[in-house]
């Protein structure tokens, strides 16, 4: 299996849309290979389409708040003694994370559709909060299907939701998470999909959903890229780019335009509670390939081809699949997969939100925790950038119950 | 040779009435009443489709999940789902039956593997709710060579190119489905306009047999009956799970039922 230079990172599939072969595809019902030619056919277009992109990037500027600040954080810097850690702090696009720019973007696709009604999943709250801002900004009827157990555990984004106008629809199949929120999100564009546009929160799902969301979020790496070379002159020859994976969308775009360069790249899954078996890191616990939500992927299964139970502090890691994508990027070796504990995620959050002014969610606080546990093994002149895509303010329940108290 | 499916659809035709086909998932409501389930319906039903269950379905409503999840719980796994087929083929050689479910437990089971279980046990038909065409090409072709019949779907979304390319890839039966819907919907067309979208397909393979599905209940059946076969799945969850509310025998209700059904579709 290899990368391919010089063709984007989302457009390596071959004909039955299929990363180095193996991973992704379209595993749908028939109900529903129209609806995502015809999407497929859209978006093929419109990403080519000049007024399309402009259009785009004006509300990535004057909206969401392109460019996203790049910092260096020099108290932890010389509190762990090594590397240097810079922070992207995605965080303060509006909304409070990554997910803003894949919601923009498929509203705007369904705008040109001409559909009326959104739809879309949510596990930490941040997709489906991001997707009623942005339909009740571009006039869409919104729909967003959320696990009961992730409505309770989540529920300033819930709040936050509701002010926006959106109907939450609370699933109560299964774990009551994520996977079944996106698995009840996709039974109801199954019934609907002739009047209503669907965005799948994340890098998963069918191919063109992939697509569409590894699109929107290289915008965190556009600037990213431009940023470097600013700060170093050009992109430093030791360079790691750290960042949580759940399904994938913040990771992906956070190294788009650096795929092609020299930079490490190093993805942090969820190791579920230090006591637990359970965790939500089929990439780096050693899962099969299997299909899930339309792709394949590693997914954490049984034997028989039953999706795993998973476990996570962070909700908008507790899936147990991951993008095709990244599963191609762990194959051609081009990325390495790693995971952190609750344990080691809370306390990453701790010392960041202490020694900084960002406070990174648990989503992120993954990627901060492999980077605390890099950094002083490093020489300074290596350079560690953390995607930071998340802000704590969400978690401020769960911290709350797990550490005694919250700062920010 | 002609397939049973094939069979079941010529018998239907001398009698001049639509085929009835049940769906039921293996080891609902346990893996013994599910062969007695299977049993007793086989006498009114022409031909069996058996589900077997999955934790993570995208295309099935709350009555099928139900099912499924109470199957899961009671630990049924591919290997059950097999045995209830031996079993009830010993009883039941002539009748068909074909096996419904996700593709994920096939491709973890690997293709031929599974197909060499299906060809042992005697499943005459299999039906991938996730594996569309042209996906499933490769695996329709196995499924010809071992004489299982892959049972192709069509939906109101399916373009007409689509459709013809479906039909010519297929076996000795298509299934349509009758609206934009998860199993078990509520009807939401008039069947006289499934029907006219249903009559437009089969003039496009009059040899084939094309049956219906999707919403089908004893309420709508009847007004159906002009087509090849008829799909009768989510009702039949629902009562068990009624049955086992309110502590009856779901075998003899179910028996009940189906031979309503049956009459209905004369």
């Amino acid at each position: 299996m290899k990368l391919q230079k010089n063709v984007p990172l989302i457009d390596q599939h071959d004909k039955n849309f299929m990363y180095g072969g193996k991973f992704g595809g379209n595993f749908i019902p028939e109900t529903l290979k129209k609806p995502i030619d015809d999407l497929t056919k859209l978006f093929a277009k419109l990403r080519k389409d000049k007024k399309f992109l402009r259009e785009r990037d004006h509300y990535f500027t004057n909206y969401i708040g392109a460019p996203t600040p790049f910092i260096k954080l020099d108290n932890l810097t010389d509190h762990l003694g090594g590397a240097q850690i810079y922070a992207k702090v995605v965080s303060e696009a509006n909304g409070g994370a990554h997910k803003i720019y894949n919601a923009t973007v498929h509203c705007l696709i369904a705008k040109k559709a001409g559909k009326k009604y959104i739809i879309g999943d949510t596990g930490a709250g941040y997709a489906g909060k991001m997707l009623s801002m942005a339909a009740k900004k571009f006039g869409l009827k919104c729909k967003i299907f959320m696990g009961a157990k992730d409505i309770k555990r989540q529920r300033p984004n819930v709040e936050a939701m509701r002010k926006n106008g959106a109907e939450i629809v609370p699933v109560t199949t299964g774990s009551q998470t994520l996977v079944d929120a996106v698995s009840e999100c996709m039974r109801y564009w199954v019934s609907n999909c002739d009047t209503t546009h669907m965005c799948v929160g994340s890098t998963v799902g069918p191919n063109i959903f992939i697509k569409i969301c590894a699109f929107s979020t290289a915008q965190i790496s556009r600037e990213l890229i431009q940023q470097v070379k600013e700060e170093f002159g050009k992109i430093p020859n030791k360079l790691k780019l750290i960042n949580c994976v759940g399904g994938g969308s913040s990771a992906a775009g956070f190294w788009n335009e650096f795929i092609n360069t020299h930079a490490e790249l190093i993805g942090v899954e969820a190791g579920g509670p230090k006591n637990s078996k359970l965790h939500a890191a089929p990439l780096s616990k050693g899962s099969k390939i299997g299909i899930l939500h339309g792709a394949a992927q590693y997914v954490i299964q049984d034997k028989e081809g039953q999706i795993g139970s998973t476990e996570s502090i962070s909700a908008g890691l507790d899936y147990p699949g991951i993008s095709p994508l990244h599963c191609f990027l762990k194959d051609t070796k081009r990325a390495r997969y790693t995971s952190a504990s609750d344990e080691e995620a809370l306390k990453a959050y701790q010392l960041v939100s202490k020694f900084e002014n960002i406070s990174p969610s648990l989503e992120p606080s993954h990627a901060f925790a492999e980077a605390i546990k890099l950094a002083p093994k490093l020489n300074s002149s290596e350079v560690i950038i953390v995607n930071s895509c998340g802000d704590s303010l969400k978690d401020k329940d769960i911290i709350k119950q797990k550490l005694g108290s919250y700062i920010r | 040779m002609k397939s049973k499916i094939a069979e079941a659809f010529d018998n239907c035709k001398k009698e001049k009435r639509s085929a009835l086909i049940t769906y039921v998932v293996a080891g609902d409501n346990s893996k013994k009443n599910s062969i007695k389930i299977l049993n007793a319906i086989s006498q009114h039903a022409d031909i069996i489709e058996l589900g077997f269950p999955h934790n993570t379905p995208i295309a099935d409503g709350g009555q099928i999940q139900e099912s499924s999840h109470r199957a899961l719980k009671k630990g049924i796994e591919l290997e059950d789902v097999f045995q209830i087929v031996k079993k009830f083929k010993k009883k039941n050689q002539k009748k068909p039956l074909i096996l419904m479910g996700y593709y994920n437990l096939i491709y973890q089971s690997g293709e031929n593997s599974f197909l060499n279980k299906c060809k042992k046990t005697g499943v005459d038909g299999i039906i991938v709710v996730d594996l569309p065409y042209p996906e499933n090409k490769k695996f329709a072709k196995k499924c010809k060579k071992k004489s299982i019949n892959f049972v192709q779907l069509l939906s109101p979304t399916t373009t007409k190119e689509r459709i013809k390319k479906i039909i010519n890839d297929s076996h000795d039966m298509i299934y349509y489905i009758s609206m934009l819907s998860t199993t078990g919907g509520k009807l939401k067309l008039h069947p006289k306009t499934i029907l006219k979208n249903y009559f437009n397909i089969k003039k496009l393979c009059k040899n084939k047999n094309l049956v219906i599905g999707f919403g089908i209940t004893n309420k709508t059946i009847s007004a159906l009956k002009s087509a090849d076969g008829l799909v009768v799945g989510s009702i039949l969850c629902k009562t068990i799970t009624n049955c086992i509310k309110k502590r009856q025998n779901p075998v003899t209700k179910l028996d009940k039922m189906v031979y309503q059904l049956r009459r209905m579709v004369a």
